[in-house]
């Protein structure tokens, strides 16, 4: 961790003057180099923006995403008021979009969170108690690791016959194993160094060193992990939608409106693809700004 | 060598005795009695309990494991419950079909992808770099079942060059690849199919190839005076275990995850046979497919492990 400020040119006078007396803190460094991003800073804004505008949606969008119409099915972009066309029902495209944004950051954000709060919790207990215990957590793990991550959602949300409780409980199910075995990594590593040895001997009982020198080391690794992860699981999420396994009609949803739309696509071909193009957008924004973090809190993995 | 192996093996038992658990799991997680379905609607109590010792699910759930296993061990899969035959056959023959999208995707995104990342990692940092990895992380976040209905916007209805969807009109029973006419159906699930292997794999290998760049043998290789091609030949080769450790995943996941895929272009392979199966409520084709995909998945994870082993002889003694 360079606490230093190496990464900043020494042009200006009063650093050329006195460099070394220049310390920056951990996060200090982070936000440094953040600032100085502007890819992750461009596409952060671009994530604010999705977010705030499903959270706010009934104030956003300009019409009603569920109100039909049977004069206005499948028109084009800027057809009288509705600026992204209207779907195949008559319904005005771009407050569906709005409003598909909620459930679709929902159901890309929640699994995530939970794995990482369950995940991580048995990765730290498995790789700080180690032998048995963490045998056993990992190999049922393993278990898990064996289906490809799409298949393994698909199974179980299919199985459980779909809706949006139980894509999000599949999804969670997916991302649990390398979540724990990215915690169990870090713990395994940290139980190793000697000032976890000094801590003990201090007479620093388990809950102790756990909350005060593994965590600090583990949060890190699993922050930038689950973040990575949000974009997978909201393309994961849309495909489930997409499969008839999310969200029911008339509820909007990128995934499930993609699919409903597929039939139109002789029709507006760009409106169709409206869906997809917002999952996508979505998707690789969450994509760098875990990138730009990772950098910026240099954790590696 | 040998002792890897034979250990390498044994320890994918448990893994797959695992998989099938959770696969014969599936029939009980899902919602409603698993009789639903043969059960008329207006069965009485005595019909239930009879239907219900036939096929077993009087006993309890252990035992009704065993006999399962024992079922699928002698390749006794069930029966579709929407088409009536034998759910081996299902899986057999769509697996023929996703096998056929396989042997194009896999050569053509494992290369593309490891050329890219291979080229991205030996020059951080340029302009190569950057469109390198500018282009993986539009593969890595692209909805490929999005890609693949724009693909059928552009190439099938504007410019009507090639199918939309379907396998060619006599089916997946006279599918000759070597003619066009069939060949052609091909081309877009194929394409789409290998977008995403594409960008994670030029993502790994690109990371990998740094890593090993920043190694000190490296700069001894160039101490020594080798030409910078030969130190690209060692890079190269010491980046070699980590990528095909994702491509074995990757592998994997163009066998079974491209259930996507196969329902936007409805090919007839394994994973349009799930999704069919979703929309069905068919758990016994569901369960079959899944713990037949799955199963594939822990061969090619060993036959990977294997292979890293032969790359990498460090491997076999940690």
């Amino acid at each position: 961790m360079s606490d230093i400020a190496l990464d900043k040119p020494l042009d200006s006078f009063d650093q050329q003057v006195a460099p070394a007396t220049l310390v920056r803190g951990y996060w200090q460094s982070v936000f440094y180099r953040l600032r100085h991003d502007p890819v992750t800073l461009f596409f952060a804004a671009i994530v604010m923006l999705i977010v705030l505008a499903a959270i706010f949606a009934p104030l956003v969008a300009p019409f009603d995403p569920y109100k039909e119409s049977v004069i206005s099915r499948l028109k084009p972009f800027g057809w009288k008021d509705y600026l992204l066309g209207s779907d195949e029902l008559g319904r005005d495209m771009l407050s569906r979009l709005i409003y598909g944004g909620r459930v679709s950051l929902l159901m890309g954000i929640v699994p995530v969170l939970i794995a990482s709060l369950v995940g991580g919790l048995l990765g730290v207990v498995g790789g700080f108690v180690g032998g048995r215990v963490n045998t056993v957590i990992m190999r049922a793990m393993d278990v898990f690791y064996a289906f490809p991550s799409v298949l393994l959602a698909v199974a179980v949300a299919g199985a459980m016959g779909g809706g949006m409780g139980n894509g999000m409980l599949a999804l969670t199910l997916v991302f649990i194993p390398p979540m724990c075995r990215v915690a169990e990594t870090a713990t395994t590593q940290v139980r190793a160094l000697d000032y976890i040895e000094a801590a003990r001997a201090t007479g620093a009982g388990t809950i102790l060193v756990i909350r005060y020198h593994v965590l600090g080391n583990v949060l890190g690794p699993v922050f930038i992990y689950a973040s990575s992860l949000v974009s997978v699981s909201i393309l994961l999420a849309s495909g489930l939608s997409f499969l008839g396994l999310g969200v029911r009609p008339p509820t909007a949803d990128w995934g499930l409106m993609l699919s409903t739309l597929r039939q139109s696509i002789y029709v507006v071909p760009f409106v169709c693809a409206l869906p997809g193009a917002a999952i996508f957008v979505t998707s690789i924004s969450f994509n760098l700004v875990s990138d730009g973090l990772r950098a910026a809190m240099d954790v590696r993995m | 060598m040998i002792f890897y192996i034979l250990r390498r093996i044994l320890y994918a038992i448990p893994i797959a005795f695992g998989v099938s658990v959770v696969c014969f799991s599936l029939v009980y997680i899902a919602p409603g009695d698993p009789l639903q379905t043969v059960m008329p609607p207006d069965a009485t109590a005595e019909t239930i309990e009879i239907v219900k010792h036939a096929y077993g699910f009087d006993k309890p759930i252990p035992i009704q494991y065993l006999i399962w296993l024992g079922h699928v061990l002698t390749g006794n899969f069930g029966m579709s419950i929407s088409t009536r035959r034998p759910v081996i056959l299902e899986v057999t023959d769509a697996l023929a079909n996703t096998s056929l999208l396989a042997l194009f995707a896999v050569p053509l995104s494992f290369s593309i992808g490891y050329a890219m990342g291979a080229i991205a990692g030996c020059f951080p940092g340029r302009w190569l770099d950057r469109l390198v990895t500018g282009t993986a992380v539009v593969g890595v976040s692209l909805p490929n079942y999005w890609l693949g209905i724009v693909l059928v916007v552009f190439f099938a209805v504007q410019l009507a060059l090639l199918p939309a969807t379907g396998m060619g009109p006599s089916g997946s029973t006279n599918f000759h690849i070597l003619e066009w006419s069939c060949a052609k159906y091909l081309v877009l699930p194929v394409f789409t199919l290998a977008m995403i292997p594409i960008g994670i794999l030029a993502r790994t290998t690109r990371a990998a190839v740094a890593e090993v760049r920043s190694q000190d043998f490296v700069q001894t290789l160039r101490a020594k005076g080798l030409s910078e091609w030969a130190v690209i030949r060692h890079v190269l080769k010491n980046s070699l275990p980590q990528v095909m450790a994702v491509m074995g995943l990757q592998f994997g996941y163009l066998l079974g995850g491209s259930i996507l895929v196969e329902t936007v272009f409805t090919w007839p392979g394994s994973g349009f046979l799930l999704s069919k199966a979703i929309i069905n409520r068919d758990v016994p084709v569901l369960q079959g497919t899944i713990l037949t995909l799955s199963l594939i998945f822990v061969a090619t994870n060993l036959v990977v492990d294997l292979l890293q082993s032969l790359v990498d002889p460090r491997i076999r003694r940690a």
